[in-house]
Order: C-alpha cells, then sequence, then structure tokens
C-alpha cells in the first residue's frame, strides 16, 4: 500500500535521534540488587535506616558504587535523590559514580583540629602524603576527640594519638585498622559500686518521677552538650507531651577540643547508660536513640556490648535502645540537625518554633540530651541534689567534666566544680608546656570564641562570658602560648566552620566560605569582616553560624595587632 | 475556627490568623518584604533558609526568617530595624558575589537585588559549578543557582517526581538530578516545575522566555482530561512560555506536554488551506505529511466546503441517511462537540455520530450508567486529599495523567495509603503499599475475589447497602464461587494478598477508586468497571469526602464531548435516542425530525463501510488510522468511503485518505468550554490567530451546515453555550459570563452563586429508585487466545510524551526529542530468552499483521507480556490490535492480543 519510507510518512522532525534502549535514568543493576539483599538480610526495609545502611556498603566494600546506592534506594522504596544527597552529605561516604574509580581500601585520617595542629598535625600529614603507597588514602580530617593526644589520626576504624608518620605507616602495614576496645568499669563493678540503684528505685516506686524530677531541678543540672538548659525543667517539658515520645541521646561530640563524653563512655558506660534509662522513665519513653559518631568506633562496641547485656539481664527490653552511627558531619551534634540525621536524612537544622520538645524524631515530641548530662544523673539521685549543687564555685553549680588541651602538661578531661577559672584548670592539668608562656585560650572548643590571658580568672560556667563576647558550651578548654599565632588560630577554626557548614542558610553556607578567603588575606579587611560577622550571628538559622564569628570576633578584639 | 493573633508590626498594632506567617502578615499589611525561597504558590512549604526576610523580634537572640514564623500574642516584630535591614541586604549581597549576572538577568533575583540597591559584592568570588546543557526542554547554570531549595520543594513535595536532591554539604552544596547525573540522563520528567519556581533563573526553559511580552492568556491544557489551567504568554502571535495557572485541578502544576508541548501549533506541517484529492491518487498511508500537495491540491474555502457538503448530499440521495456518519473529536470544546452531533443528528439525519470515548472509557461509562445511573465520576481526583486509601487499578497517571498523579504521591506523604494494580510496575509502584502486578485479563477474577473476601468476612457496609443499593443477594450468591485461592492462579497475586487488599478497603474510614484504559480496553472491559462499582458500593465508599469512583477520563474533554452526545445513543446529557420523549424534546429545541433509529458505534461504522452500508463520512479531529483496532482493517475502509472530509490541524494518517481536507484551528487558537474528569466546566481562551485560512472546527462545522440546508444562526461559541444551557440541564447555573469570570466551575451546580457539587450521591443515586444496582460480572476468557505460535500477551497504551496517535506531540520539538522512537517494553528475562539486547530491531507480530520496531528492556513488563505506545505511524501498534468488542460499551480489547516476537536481523 505505501509508495513512501517510514521516515517519510513519520510526522514532525524526522531528524536521527539516539535509540532509548531502555527507561529513562540509571538501570537497577541486578547484581548489585542481590548484594544489597544479601546484605540487608531480614532487617527491616525502613526509610530511617539508610544512614545505617550506607554503613553497611561502605564497611563491606570501602566505598558506595552508584550501582549499589541505587539498588539501596530501591529496596528502600527511596527516590535516587533522597539516597544520593543523604550519602554525599556525610564525610565518612564515599560515593563513586560509573565514571569514577573508587577510593583505596584503606582511609588514614589525621585530624587537623586546632589542638592537633598545634601539636604538628601539618607535618604529619605533609610527610605522610609523601611517604603513603597508591593503596592507601590520607586526607584531614575534622576532631576526633583525642585532644589530648594531639596529634591524633585514625588508621581506618583505629583512631590513636601521639602519632607520627612512621606510626601509622606501620599501623596500616600491620593492618590493624579496627577499633581497639578500651577498658571500662563493667557492669558488675558498676553494680557492687551501688549502680542502678536509683533507676530500680524508679521502676520499684520508691521513688516518684516528680520526687526525681524535683531533685534534679534542685541539683542545678544542666545541659552540658553545651547550651546549659536546665535539665529537670526539659524534662518536665518532655513529659507533658503527648505520647509517643522519643529519648535521643547526642552523643556526636564534635566541637573542636571536647572529648569528655569519649573519656565518660569509654571508662564508665554503665553509669551513662543508667541515667539514659532514668531519663527514659521519666519521660515514659517510647525508645531511645543514641547517635554516637562514627569517630567514636571503639565506644560503639562497648555500647554494643553493654547494650546487648542489658538486654539480656531483661532490664530493657529488645529494640528499646538503638544505636546509631553518625557519619562524619560536625553539624549533627546539633540537636534538630541530629534528628534528620537519625529518621536517614542529611543533618540540617530545623527551624524553630517548633521545638524538638513538641515535634522531634518522627515528629513526635523527643527529649535530647547529651551523654554527660545524662551520666550524672544516677549519682545525682543517689548522693543528692545538694552533694551535687554545692560543689560548684563562683556562683555556678555541680561539677563539670572539662577538656583540657593545647599547651598544658597533663591534657585530658579535668573533673572539677562549674565555675573553676582557667587558672585553676591549667593547675590541675600540671601547669603550662615547658617553654610555653600562657597566652590565650578557647573557653568553649572552636565556637565559644578566644580570650586571652588576661581574662583568666573569669569564671566558667554557663552565661559567664556572655559580657566578653565568649561562652564555654562544651567546656572544652584549649590553651595557647606565646609561641601561637592567634591569626592561624583564627583560620584554622573558620577552616573548620566552613569545612562542616551544613549548607542550608546563606549567612552560613556563604558567610563561612567568603571569611574563610577573607581570613587568608595578608591583612584583614575589618569592617567588612564586621559586617559579615553580624550578619552571620543574627541571620544564621543555628548556633554554628550564629558562633562561626566568634573566633573572627574576639580576635578583632582582643589581638587586634596580629591581624 | 482559626484562632486570631494580636501582636505588634513595625510599631502598628495588627491581627492575623495563627496559620499566617509574618511575611503574609506585612505583606498584607502593605509591607512587601524580600523573599526568594519563599513563595506563596501553592504546595510549597516555606523553607526560611535564604534568609532574606528576616526580621528582629523583640526578646529573641537572632533574627527570625519571616516566612516560617507565625505571630503570637504580644509579639513585637520589626521589619525594618536596622539589623534586620543590614542582614537582609548582606544576604543579598552574599548572595549576588557568586551569581552570572548574565544568567540570572529579568530573573526575580535581579529585579529584588536592584529593588534593595544592593552593591557590588565585596567579596571576592569563587568559582561555579559547570552547566547542564543536556535536556532539550530545560537548561541548567548553577553559575545563578543560589541553594534556595525551591526546586527541590518543586520536584519533591509538590510534584512529588523525586528527582531532584541537594548532594554535597556547605560550599559544595548543588542541585542534582538523581545522583547528581546529568539532567537528561537522569529520570526527570521534564515537567518544569522547577523551571516555574526558580528565582534565578539557573533552571530556564531553553527557549527563553522574551522579558517583554505581548500578553498573558489563561486557558486550558489541550493535553489529558485533568484539565490544567495554562498562562499563555504571547509574544508576536507565538506562544512563548506556558505556565500552570492555579487551577482547581491542577493548583499551578503541569506535565512536559502541558508545558512544552505547544509547539505543534506552530509546525511547519500545519495545514494552512482547505485541499482537495487529485483525481486518480492512491488512498492509503503513503503521502510525507510535510508535503501534501503529492495527492492533493489547493482549494478555496468555498470550493472545498461546496465540495465536502455535495458529498454528504450525494451520498444521502444515493444511499438514504444511514450511509452517513460523523467522528467527532474530544479534544475541540463542548460547544464544537455538540455542534457536530446536532449536525449529523439533523443533517445527516441519523445517530451513527461517535468519537474516540468508544476506544476509551465507554465501557466505563456503560457501567456506570447502568450501576449508577451516571457516567461522570462521582468525585474529583483531588479528593484524594481526603481519603485514607486509594486504589489505582488499570491506569499509569504518573505518564497519562501526571498532574492527578502529583496529587495521588503527595496523598501517600500525608500517610494515606496507596494500592495500585496494573499487569505493569509503573513509576506509582515506590508510593504503594502494595503493587499487584497481576495477569493481564485477570481483573474480574481479582475484583470478585476482593469482594468474595469482603462478603465472606462480613466486612461490607450493611447500612450503606440497605439504603442505597439492590442485588446484594444476587451479587453475593455470585461471589461465593470466587475465593480468593480459586482465583490466585488465574490472577498471578496470592490469596494472602488479596485478602489483605479487601481488608484494608472495606476497612478504610474514606477509600476511592481510580480506574483507567487497563480496566476499560477489554473485551470484559464493562465486567471490570462493574466490578468496581460493586466494590465501592460494598464498603459504603461514595458520596463521601474523600470516596468516590473515578474513572481518568483520557481527553481534554472527553467528558464535555460525552455530555453532549457525540455518542451514538444518546442526545445531549445521556438522554437515550431510543427515548420517545427525549426525541420529541430535541426534535422540538432542533426543530427538525430526528431518527429513532440506534446509531453506529466507531468500530461498527468502520465495519459498515466493509458492509456497504456506510459511504460517506465526515471525520473531526479523529484519527481512526492509527487510533482504531486492527488498523489495516480500519484504513481499508476509510480508503473504500465514497466520500471522506477530514478536518484537522494536521495531514494526519486519516487524513490521508481524505477526499476534501479543511484546515482546522488549534485548541490555543480559539474559544470555548472544555470539561475535564472532575465535572469542572472550564473557558479556554483564544491565545493566538490560526496560520492562513486554518478557521475554527465550529465556523466549519456551521458553513458546512448551511450547506446541507440547515437553518443554523450562531454568532459564535457563546451562543452556541447557552443553546447547549438549554438542552442539558447538567449546566444549569453555569453560564458563559460566569465561567468567564471564574475560569473554571463543577456540575452539577445548584444556583448561579454556588460552588458546584464536586462529590455527589451522598443521598441517592440519579436512578429511577434512587438507588444503585449491583451488576454481577463472570469470568470471560481473552478473545484473542494465547498460543505456542503468539504466545506474548500484548498491551497498549500511551506514554508521558506522546499524546495517542501523536499528531500533535510528535510535531513538538521537546516531545519528538524526548522520545523520537517506536519502541516495544519487555523483560529483561524474555529478550535473554530470544537472544534480544536492549535496543534490537524485532518483529512483533499477531493474528492480523506485523510490525518491526525496536527494543527497549524494561522489567516494568512481566516475562510473557510486551508493551508498545500507540502514537507510531511507523510502527503502528494497532496494526497488531484485534477488533473484538466488549458487547455492551462496543469498546474493543487493546490490552490483550496474542503476538509473536522474532528478532530480524
Amino acid at each position: 500500500m505505501s509508495s513512501v519510507g517510514t521516515q517519510n510518512i513519520r510526522p514532525g522532525n524526522t531528524k536521527k535521534r539516539r535509540k532509548k534502549p531502555y527507561p529513562k535514568g540509571r538501570q537497577l543493576d541486578l547484581t548489585a540488587q542481590s548484594e544489597i539483599k544479601v546484605l540487608l538480610a531480614n532487617r527491616p526495609r525502613d526509610k530511617d535506616l539508610l544512614i545505617e545502611y550506607l554503613h553497611l556498603i561502605q564497611d563491606q566494600w570501602s566505598s558506595i558504587s552508584a550501582a549499589r546506592l541505587h539498588a539501596l534506594a530501591n529496596e528502600l522504596k527511596l527516590p535516587q535523590a533522597a539516597v544520593y544527597e543523604a550519602a554525599t552529605f556525610y564525610h565518612h561516604f564515599d560515593v563513586v559514580k560509573e565514571n569514577q574509580s573508587p577510593p583505596p581500601k584503606l582511609t588514614i585520617r589525621v585530624c587537623e583540629s586546632l589542638s592537633c595542629q598545634l601539636s604538628g598535625a601539618n607535618e604529619v600529614l605533609d610527610q605522610l602524603q609523601r611517604l603513603t603507597p597508591e593503596t592507601i588514602r590520607v586526607v584531614a580530617a575534622p576532631c576526633m576527640g583525642l585532644c589530648d593526644k594531639a596529634p591524633a589520626a585514625a588508621v581506618g576504624k583505629n583512631h590513636i594519638g601521639l602519632v607520627s608518620a612512621e606510626l601509622l605507616l606501620k599501623l596500616a602495614d600491620e593492618k590493624q585498622t579496627k577499633a581497639i576496645m578500651p577498658n571500662y568499669l563493667s557492669y558488675q563493678q558498676y553494680l557492687l559500686n551501688g549502680g542502678y540503684q536509683s533507676l530500680n528505685a524508679l521502676n520499684n516506686n520508691q521513688l516518684s518521677g516528680d520526687d526525681a524530677i524535683q531533685c534534679i531541678a534542685d541539683s542545678g543540672l544542666k545541659g552540658l552538650g553545651g547550651a546549659g538548659f536546665a535539665t529537670a525543667t526539659k524534662l518536665t517539658i518532655v513529659r507533658n507531651q503527648p505520647a509517643p515520645r522519643y529519648l535521643c541521646v547526642n552523643a556526636d561530640e564534635g566541637e573542636p577540643g571536647t572529648f569528655k563524653d569519649r573519656h565518660l563512655l569509654s571508662s564508665q558506660p554503665q553509669q551513662f547508660l543508667e541515667g539514659m534509662l532514668i531519663a527514659a522513665h521519666l519521660i515514659e519513653a517510647e525508645s531511645i536513640y543514641i547517635y554516637l559518631r562514627d569517630e567514636y568506633a571503639a565506644i560503639y562496641l562497648v555500647l554494643q556490648r553493654e547494650i546487648q547485656h542489658l538486654t539480656e539481664l531483661g532490664v530493657v527490653k529488645d529494640g528499646f535502645i538503638h544505636l546509631r552511627r553518625g557519619a562524619g558531619a560536625y553539624i549533627c551534634g546539633e540537636e534538630s540537625a541530629m534528628i534528620e540525621s537519625i529518621e536517614g536524612k542529611r543533618g540540617l537544622p530545623r527551624q524553630r518554633p517548633p521545638y524538638v520538645a513538641q515535634q522531634g524524631l518522627f515528629q513526635r515530641p523527643t527529649l535530647v540530651q547529651n551523654v554527660e548530662t545524662l551520666y550524672w544523673l544516677a549519682p545525682i539521685l543517689n548522693r543528692g541534689a545538694h552533694w551535687f549543687k554545692s560543689q560548684g564555685k563562683r556562683g555556678a553549680a555541680g561539677l563539670r567534666s572539662f577538656s583540657l588541651s593545647g599547651r598544658v602538661k597533663k591534657p585530658g578531661v579535668i573533673v572539677a566544680p562549674a565555675g573553676s577559672t582557667v587558672t585553676e584548670l591549667i593547675d590541675l592539668a600540671g601547669g603550662m608546656l615547658e617553654g610555653h608562656n600562657f597566652k590565650a585560650y578557647l573557653p568553649g572548643g572552636a565556637s565559644g570564641g578566644i580570650l586571652p590571658a588576661s581574662l583568666a580568672d573569669l569564671a566558667l560556667d554557663f552565661g559567664s562570658l556572655n559580657d566578653y563576647g565568649c561562652f564555654v558550651g562544651s567546656h572544652a578548654i584549649i590553651v595557647l602560648s606565646d609561641q601561637d599565632n592567634i591569626k592561624r588560630v583564627s583560620q584554622n577554626l573558620i577552616h573548620f566552620f566552613n569545612q562542616e557548614s551544613c549548607g542550608q542558610c546563606t549567612p552560613c553556607r556563604v558567610g563561612c566560605e567568603k571569611a574563610d578567603l577573607l581570613l587568608a588575606q595578608p591583612q584583614w579587611d575589618k569592617p567588612l569582616l564586621k559586617e559579615l560577622c553580624s550578619t552571620m550571628a543574627d541571620a544564621s538559622i543555628c548556633g554554628l553560624g550564629q558562633a562561626a564569628p566568634n573566633p573572627i570576633l574576639s580576635t578583632l578584639k582582643y589581638f587586634p595587632e596580629e591581624v | 475556627m482559626k484562632d486570631i493573633i494580636s501582636f505588634i508590626l513595625d510599631g502598628q498594632k495588627v491581627t492575623a490568623p495563627a496559620d499566617e506567617n509574618l511575611w503574609q502578615v506585612a505583606k498584607r499589611n502593605g509591607r512587601q518584604l524580600p523573599n526568594l525561597c519563599y513563595t506563596e504558590a501553592n504546595g510549597y512549604a516555606s523553607s526560611g533558609s535564604c534568609r532574606v526576610c528576616v526580621v528582629e523580634i523583640d526578646g529573641e537572640r537572632s533574627l527570625a526568617a519571616s516566612c516560617c514564623r507565625y505571630p503570637t500574642d504580644g509579639m513585637v516584630v520589626n521589619t525594618q530595624s536596622e539589623r534586620a535591614l543590614t542582614s537582609q541586604k548582606m544576604v543579598m549581597e552574599l548572595l549576588s558575589t557568586d551569581v552570572n549576572p548574565k544568567v540570572a538577568a529579568g530573573s526575580q533575583f535581579e529585579l529584588l537585588a536592584k529593588s534593595m540597591a544592593i552593591r557590588p559584592s565585596r567579596f571576592p568570588k569563587s568559582s561555579a559549578p559547570i552547566s547542564d546543557p543536556s535536556h532539550p526542554a530545560i537548561t541548567v547554570q548553577l553559575d545563578a543557582c543560589i541553594d534556595c531549595t525551591l526546586c527541590v520543594r518543586a520536584c519533591r513535595d509538590v510534584q512529588v517526581n523525586d528527582v531532584i536532591g541537594l548532594a554535597y554539604r556547605g560550599n559544595q552544596q548543588k542541585i542534582g538530578f538523581d545522583f547528581d547525573d546529568l539532567m537528561a540522563e537522569s529520570t526527570c520528567v521534564a515537567c518544569g516545575e522547577c523551571v516555574q519556581a526558580c528565582p534565578t533563573n539557573a533552571l530556564s526553559n531553553v527557549v527563553k522566555k522574551p522579558s517583554n511580552v505581548d500578553k498573558n492568556v489563561q486557558s486550558i491544557c489541550p493535553y489529558c482530561g485533568v484539565g490544567c489551567q495554562l498562562n499563555l504568554a504571547i509574544k508576536d502571535n507565538k506562544i512563548v512560555n506556558v505556565n500552570g495557572a492555579d487551577g482547581p485541578s491542577n493548583e499551578g502544576r503541569l506535565c512536559v506536554k502541558g508545558r512544552y508541548g505547544f509547539d505543534y501549533i506552530n509546525s511547519s506541517q500545519r495545514l494552512t488551506e482547505p485541499l482537495i484529492r487529485k483525481p486518480g491518487v492512491p488512498k492509503g498511508i503513503n503521502i510525507d505529511p510535510a508535503n501534501p500537495y503529492s495527492h492533493f491540491r489547493s482549494a478555496s474555502w468555498q470550493e472545498a466546503l461546496d465540495q465536502a457538503a455535495i458529498g454528504f448530499s450525494q451520498s444521502k440521495q444515493q444511499y438514504g441517511d444511514q450511509s452517513l456518519a460523523g467522528f467527532g473529536s474530544a479534544k475541540c470544546s463542548n460547544e464544537e462537540a455538540y455542534l457536530f452531533q446536532k449536525l449529523v443528528r439533523t443533517g445527516f439525519g441519523n445517530n451513527n455520530v461517535d468519537h474516540c470515548t468508544r476506544l476509551c472509557h465507554a465501557s466505563s461509562v456503560a457501567a456506570l450508567m447502568e450501576g449508577i445511573g451516571s457516567g461522570a465520576v462521582t468525585a474529583p481526583f483531588t479528593a484524594v486529599k481526603d481519603c485514607d486509601l486509594m486504589i489505582v487499578i488499570g491506569a499509569n497517571p504518573n505518564e497519562n495523567h501526571p498532574v492527578a498523579a502529583s496529587f495521588f504521591k503527595q496523598a501517600t506523604q500525608r500517610g494515606a495509603e496507596l494500592i495500585v494494580m496494573d499487569p505493569r510496575a509503573q513509576a506509582l509502584k515506590p508510593y504503594a503499599s502494595h503493587m499487584l502486578q497481576f495477569n493481564p485479563g485477570s481483573d474480574v477474577a481479582l475484583l470478585n475475589a476482593m469482594m468474595h473476601v469482603i462478603v465472606e468476612e462480613k466486612l461490607y457496609n450493611q447500612a450503606y447497602i440497605e439504603r442505597h443499593t439492590t442485588g446484594f443477594e444476587q451479587l453475593s450468591a455470585h461471589l461465593v464461587n470466587y475465593p480468593p485461592e480459586a482465583m490466585q492462579a488465574q490472577c498471578g497475586i496470592d490469596a494472602n494478598t488479596i485478602k489483605t487488599v479487601a481488608r484494608k478497603y472495606a476497612t478504610a474510614n474514606a477509600a476511592i477508586i481510580f480506574w483507567g484504559m487497563g480496566i476499560a480496553q477489554h473485551a470484559h472491559g464493562t465486567d471490570n468497571a462493574r466490578c468496581l462499582i460493586s466494590l465501592a458500593l460494598l464498603c459504603g465508599h461514595i458520596g463521601r469526602p474523600g470516596t468516590g469512583l473515578h474513572p481518568l477520563r483520557g481527553q481534554n474533554n472527553v467528558q464535555g464531548a460525552s455530555d453532549a452526545a457525540l455518542i451514538p445513543m444518546f442526545y445531549p446529557d445521556y438522554k437515550k435516542t431510543s427515548d420517545p420523549a427525549a426525541r420529541a424534546f430535541f426534535e422540538s429545541l432542533w426543530k427538525s425530525d430526528l431518527s429513532s433509529e440506534p446509531g453506529l458505534t466507531v468500530v461498527e461504522i468502520l465495519t459498515a463501510i466493509h458492509n456497504d452500508s456506510i459511504h460517506s463520512m465526515y471525520i473531526l479531529g479523529e484519527n481512526p488510522a492509527m487510533s482504531d483496532p486492527n488498523v489495516t482493517h480500519a484504513r481499508e475502509a476509510l480508503a473504500k468511503l465514497d466520500h471522506l472530509v477530514v478536518q484537522d490541524i494536521f495531514l494526519t494518517e486519516t487524513a490521508m485518505f481524505a477526499d476534501v481536507i479543511l484546515p482546522a484551528a488549534a485548541w490555543y487558537e480559539k474559544t470555548g468550554t472544555v470539561t475535564n474528569t472532575n465535572r469542572q466546566v472550564q473557558m479556554g481562551r483564544q491565545a493566538v490567530d490560526s496560520p492562513g485560512q486554518a478557521r475554527a472546527d465550529w465556523w466549519i462545522t456551521l458553513q458546512l451546515a448551511k450547506r446541507l440546508n440547515l437553518p443554523w444562526d450562531y454568532s459564535g461559541p457563546e451562543d452556541i453555550y447557552a443553546e447547549m444551557q438549554r438542552a442539558m440541564p447538567s449546566l444549569a447555573n453555569i453560564n458563559w459570563q460566569r465561567l468567564a469570570t471564574e475560569h473554571s466551575v463543577t456540575y452539577p451546580c445548584s444556583a448561579s452563586d454556588q460552588p458546584g457539587q464536586s462529590i455527589v450521591f451522598g443521598d441517592e443515586f440519579p436512578t429511577a429508585d434512587g438507588r444503585a444496582l449491583f451488576v454481577p460480572a463472570g469470568i470471560v476468557p481473552p478473545k484473542d487466545a494465547l498460543d505456542d505460535e503468539y504466545s506474548f500477551i500484548l498491551l497498549t497504551g500511551r506514554q508521558l510524551e506522546h499524546w495517542h496517535t501523536g499528531s500533535m506531540t510528535r510535531r513538538s520539538e521537546v516531545l519528538n526529542s524526548l522520545e523520537p522512537n517506536a519502541f516495544v517494553q519487555m523483560n529483561a528475562d524474555d529478550c535473554i530468552r530470544l537472544n534480544i539486547k536492549a535496543g534490537d530491531n524485532v518483529r512483533v507480530s499477531s493474528r492480523r499483521g506485523g510490525i518491526q520496531i525496536n527494543v527497549r528492556i524494561d522489567n516494568a513488563v512481566q516475562s510473557g507480556v510486551v508493551f508498545i505506545p500507540f502514537a507510531y505511524v511507523e510502527a503502528a501498534a494497532n496494526i497488531l490490535t484485534s477488533e473484538e468488542l466488549d458487547p455492551f460499551g462496543k469498546i474493543p480489547e487493546f490490552k490483550y492480543s496474542a503476538v509473536k516476537i522474532e528478532p530480524t536481523q
């Protein structure tokens, strides 16, 4: 019938175009699909477990291929975009696309945070980059919570302090890449020391929830993650919200210079766990999520074992406590970002209101507590509010675990009265290092600003440094000496914030990036920096962006001659 | 009652509802705050991330984004404090540092920066990510991206296509498609919502909108039954940009066809003058549509119309009234459909008028008329906002009703459950709690098994059944024979899943059923629809918010064309032609005798040509040479006609058989009303002039009527509509003026100042006794049975980028480049078995004929099943299909043909 070819009867533009042998987009790789099915086995296909499953893939294959990532998305019924954006947000995941080659199986991460940099981390990095074979990847990484053993590094999951390039290469060579279980006070020993009295008293109704919360209120205990919000008040707020309610434990200790939670968890995990269960009891939590930073791989092993132990003993029901791994994102220490991360998403802080106490995890009322805060609950209930409260100094209440690092003789966690001064803490840390004269200190990690030695007698407590443009936050004290250059210190801190900004809001995302560039200039543009800092502090969504300018502002205020 | 909050805004005491954000309150009080990441457009949640709208609130340490803060009593808000203004400006300065001004020219961002008097940035610049020009419709230029995430929300929250994500972190953050892939290689469906949302032109149309357009016209999309409202930007008599308007069925959204598929009207292949067939040239699919002059000569309107009319008159004289027939179009306006059927009924003097509904939902309409007394939907698809469970069966809305699909997916995001039942897996699958990929043709077995469970377990709604239905006893007796255990093998769905799904539907508070061609296009299509109606009646899921029966109508005006009676057995508003009272009414209204003889349907008419009882046809906008089953047979029929007049905008495959071709205006070139799947009558407005001598269809039909000596006198669509209102009670209280003002009104409508009734039959059904009727359905085996030779089941259908027979979409540059070639969708296992690779050319043949076509491997089809879209003339799927009809709806079985697949060279 037809006298003309099909190209001629076909309507429209008949230009030859590429065949489309498959439907739109990336095709599911059947091998990857079966690998992922085997890997996940009978684990639940819940979307909030995305980050856990990304870890499984990364642990198994040292990277996450696009094919496997796609298979995981398919398995969890998540869009490709959702898994990709989550996977690429966290620095501990290496997503490898079809046209890219995977990184070496082993990664050595060298901490470049301030305390480590003061102790020669840059030299270690330089040497490593020269000496390391191609089979090993070397990267700079943010604070690992080993500031007392600076410089620190991680060979695979083996986090160690006081490193040299030679030591790291030797460990790599010997395949010592696994986390090493620390020695800690066991459950039995903790019981012998009077552990679990308070939780039992609550469970047996010997102690009422109201009385317990009153005791905590009287003790003056505050949130020791850095915000200093009254613990009892928070408990009460969440307790009065409709069920189901959740408890999320913030163990994402990432503030540079801070390592107190690592110390407590790796020495007395059961005291923390009891405190956690007390808090869960007080708010009648549906379940508990512990969000532990991925750098604390050793503590992961500790908690896994101890929770298993508690479950076997019937102290907690199976599945009541969820232990979740962070994945290399400082911002997830911010409570709402942490909740987003637990939900399997990118760690973006939420706008407030609503507060997480009202709408937190899975949009339910949520109590978020820091490790140390929970750590103090059992002793407070055991020994009474007065015991705790009376230990503070200069109007402050209670005890604090100060993380001391930098130019002191014996860096480490120092449990000291709230309201102690840096002078007292330096004394407790054995004084300044030989040959170093005290010049300045960071009272609250990277975020808390920088104070000169002339202000060494200020009480270190929540709110006590407001007039000086500083805060104590997580009580991470980094001590600087006359050998340290404040400009370099500022640059180090801003570089950190620039690396760790989540990218959500303009003042922080663009502000940190531009500040990083401006600080590298030989002469700082002080008026422009001040303007920028004021918008970052005023208009950022969360504490990261609001506090990021603190080092710049402190430098301009106290050390103008150095920039 | 909403809480009313009283607070202080810029020193003034103001009040606002508790759910109005500070940005909106300020705007309402005359203070326009800057905005970038915030839009008031429907469906976009505030993200509060750009921070350009920050304000100072007394007692708060930091500033707050006004777009996501809500007033509280006694709050003191200062939008103009120095702190607030400083930060607003600094945010703009920071953002502008790395925005390429060339890309952002003319954007909302540029306008805002100008209005805020932002000076050149003092910050050091950073390098920008590279742009992505891979896509034929959308350009990605991230050197203008400000990470506002509006595109992410557009893609994920509004359209729920879930392609755009925000990858990486901090200043490395960037938007990306899937795994930060090239847009053209991603799963992007090019709905263009992201372009509509982007404030900086980082995402922009490849065809740029000029800065100064001549006018904007609000109209309706010409494609599917969703009936999206459009804002058309016009420059120099050309459409230069299409955006979604805030219509009731689309809330500002569009799909790729609606947004980018408009340029077919500018095709060089448009018919611009009447054509008359040259003597002696053979009829067939044998003409280059770019050059009709090989077979036709140009003619004046006068000559062409005369010749068209003379042909009809001669046929009448020679063979009698019944020797003529007409196919109208569901792509034209209500007025044009009405005129067309009136011409056939009063001019031809018979009822042989039909249109593509016969190939589409005729079976659904037959079942609905029989069961509940009305062929239209009982609830709009937007009712999913109130449902807790949706069943989508035999429909692929992501491709065929994309904007409706976005509402379904949104409903799942807020927690409603979606159950998809379809032999093909589809893009809705990841959103579904259950995907029942049943065996083709086993619909009745599956649905009867579900109803068996509901009856057996007494999950039905006894009170509803007693009050609103008849025939429950017969149905339940019938269902005894369909236990899931006995049906599971036939359906390919295990009994437990059938039970679970049945229980979920029955026990839902509000459940709604959507269906499409997968239900309708079967020799048992009416039975399929009967089962769905019975299922809903059993559980009382009709007539309440969030419940209903909704056959997703295909064409933009198939509902209206059916209402207007482009159907052989009905006069307007479904008055039966066999009813003497109805005939008397229309004889009086139309001042004409009317034939009492029943009319023929689409496929029957083509058969009648073969049988020498039809000799002459008037085809307006239909393309049976592509759309009809066993199309070789259909084409032979067209070739056999003594006289064929085709009225269209292109030389369609059907027009290749014409004796006279009348060039018509395209949809955007005329004014008229259309009725969408939701029963919303909507106003389409002329946006551009027709090319050459092309004329509106109503005008052409009117000229033909005059030549057939009909005393018609209409000055235009408004006139025709006025007569329709007299003919059709369904249009009561919806007059032309109202539509012109309100754009859209749902029928039925109780008063001219009331909105229409979107959910119907809560009280009673429009049947003689007010009750709905259960009609049991038994299993009818497929007509075109498989055997050893023809062992694959062929399904045919549409695809996202191409509309039906492709006459419009294949002439759209964007759509054509997205899907240029015909393909057969095959399962990977079958391909391995037959040693076929992706992209290979194969021969697909049925007992009726064969085509050569390339393979697309897609496991959305099960092993043993293949799918071919029917848009491609060079591999016309309907060469393979069979003209076996459903006995009630007279619809062909497009969804089951036995074929074989053979590799070619």
